[in-house]
């Protein structure tokens, strides 16, 4: 079978955005789109999700108040208490207001660091990792839209033509 | 199109009113200790000027922010604010009243009024109030009261002209003009939202200070208009007006409404952990009282006002969903206001205060002008600023 990706490349993004959606009324899926910016509403017509990224933010923020709340209830009430300038510190509650501050602050940065953590391991591009990225110049000035003809009824020629159809600048096919 | 003041909602102001006023006349004539009435009366009636007053305010105060800031999402949203501007006069004679009670001593609200605390002969002498005389004293406070009102209420009128005037004429010069008005405003405002707080609230607690009272005070405000501004938007929406008004412009007003409840949160606590931790005896007595008689309302507030637009506004969907947003919005609206009673109510009621029929019906009845008179300013005038420059951009707002 073969396993051919076509990549079509712009020099546009509102021209990307409209030959995307002629793509797709064609039945085509667009297995991704590489752009030096995110281009306002594509991520519908290409058929992403919304990113579930706040739902793992909160968590991980969550977890950094949990442990927070915990490791000062353990090192302040339970193992060593200390007077600290007249302040009740044999109850965790009466000490409360004084572990707001670090417990917001660990929460915060628990989430940031789970946040940029799970990007990173989701997008596989963590420091050292081998760049996936089939046209540096995507970086730059160009737009490439990437389709395997393998996710696609039609034949290769029938999405060529497709492609041919739109203001395209280059199609290239590269055997994968 | 213009928006036609609904019989409904007359009525439903006026039910308000004279509920407010039921519940005043029956508050009065079930309370004990009278020689506490009218001293009560006059403390609510701080309360609800103040706080209906600072919620017209913090409207000049957003809107003067969208024309520094050269924000466009909320063109469709202006006349809203423009609005909620309109209750100003009435809110700023109700505390010209209330200082004119204190000046004539018809009250006892404001503990430094009374001459004989500033008298080195008298029995009454209060030596740290009278080192404050410089500031605190009738002439210097009565000018800075009527200089911010009249100020303030200067750019209210301005903007709404200026606004108005744009309908006709279009073009780009009311917008300029606009744009450093707004500077003027916000750069005035930034000082005099702090000292009217300390002159009109913090020196019922004469003896005690907070250099960050006025933007807890500013804070709270804020959130409120904000609140009502949220409020009117679905009424409107739900009438079929603001079609204009799409789920991303919602979205944006429900996210200001989610950070300004976190920052009035931050600067609620940043003052009380502060005193807390230090615990100086001149400080703490602020809290020492907030947290005998009033425990339960002045905890409370903060967990609602917190927690509610926390956890259930923190997400996408309940931003954008009416069924979310205006349950909390209702709630922390009536728990702002509970926020400036307990701001006023223990410095003048001291452990007699508490929220009963009068504080209720005396809220309801300035709800019920406050809706109407906003209603009206907003039936006066297209709802669509069209020819300010922005409004194309706004239109197209989606994120």
């Amino acid at each position: 079978m073969s396993d051919k990706t076509i990549y079509a490349i712009y020099d546009d993004d509102y021209v990307l955005l409209e030959s995307a959606k002629h793509l797709v009324s064609k039945g085509i899926y667009i297995r991704d789109v590489f752009s030096p910016f995110p281009i306002h509403g594509l991520d519908p017509v290409i058929g992403l999700e919304r990113t579930r990224i706040a739902i793992a933010a909160f968590i991980y923020g969550m977890i950094g108040v949990s442990l927070a709340l915990g490791g000062m209830y353990y090192f302040m009430i339970q193992d060593w208490p200390l007077n600290i300038g007249g302040k009740p510190n044999f109850t965790f509650v009466e000490n409360l207001p004084s572990f707001v501050p670090i417990t917001f602050e660990f929460g915060v940065l628990c989430a940031a660091h789970g946040m940029a953590i799970t990007y990173l391991l989701r997008n596989w591009t963590l420091p050292g990792f081998k760049g996936k990225n089939p046209y540096p110049r995507t970086t730059d000035d160009r737009f490439v839209m990437e389709i395997h003809v393998h996710d696609n009824d039609a034949s290769e020629e029938e999405i060529k033509n497709w492609i041919n159809e739109t203001h395209v600048l280059e199609i290239d096919v590269k055997n994968s | 199109m213009e928006f036609k003041l609904t019989n409904k909602a007359k009525i439903t102001s006026i039910v308000l009113i004279v509920i407010g006023l039921l519940s005043l006349i029956i508050g009065l004539n079930t309370g004990h200790g009278d020689h506490h009435t009218g001293q009560r009366l006059w403390a609510n009636l701080l309360v609800n000027g103040y706080f209906f007053f600072t919620i017209s305010l913090a409207a000049v105060f957003f809107l003067a922010l969208q024309y520094v800031s050269e924000m466009a999402w909320g063109v469709t949203t202006q006349r809203i604010f423009q609005g909620i501007m309109a209750y100003m006069p009435i809110g700023a004679v109700v505390l010209i009243l209330v200082f004119l009670g204190g000046t004539l001593h018809w009250h006892h609200l404001y503990h430094w009024m009374d001459p004989e605390v500033h008298d080195p002969t008298s029995p009454h002498f209060d030596e740290i109030i009278a080192n404050k005389s410089a500031y605190l004293n009738q002439g210097f406070f009565w000018g800075r009261t009527i200089a911010y009102l009249a100020i303030w209420y200067f750019f209210a009128w301005w903007f709404r002209k200026a606004s108005l005037e744009e309908d006709k004429i279009g073009g780009l010069t009311n917008y300029k003009k606009a744009i450093i008005k707004g500077v003027l405003f916000v750069a005035f405002f930034a000082y005099t939202s702090s000292s009217s707080a300390w002159d009109w609230i913090m020196s019922i607690d004469t003896h005690w200070f907070s250099t960050l009272f006025g933007w807890y005070a500013f804070s709270g405000m804020w959130v409120s208009c904000l609140i009502v501004a949220v409020l009117l938007v679905q009424y409107l929406k739900s009438l079929g007006y603001l079609k204009e008004v799409n789920s991303s412009h919602v979205h944006d007003l429900s996210k200001w409404m989610f950070a300004i409840s976190c920052l009035w949160s931050y600067l609620w606590f940043s003052q009380f952990m502060l005193i807390w931790y230090s615990d100086i005896p001149e400080e703490v007595t602020y809290y020492v009282q907030r947290f005998s008689e009033y425990k339960g309302l002045y905890l409370g507030t903060f967990f609602v006002n917190f927690c509610m637009p926390f956890f259930i506004l923190m997400s996408r969907d309940t931003k954008r969903n009416a069924v979310f947003f205006i349950p909390v919005a209702l709630i922390i609206f009536f728990f702002h206001w509970v926020d400036v009673l307990v701001m006023v109510l223990p410095g003048t009621m001291f452990d007699h205060g508490h929220l009963g029929a009068v504080e209720i019906g005396m809220f309801l009845m300035f709800l019920g002008v406050f809706i109407f008179t906003v209603l009206r300013a907003i039936s006066k005038a297209p709802l669509m600023a069209k020819n300010h420059p922005m409004y194309d951009e706004s239109l197209h707002l989606h994120h």
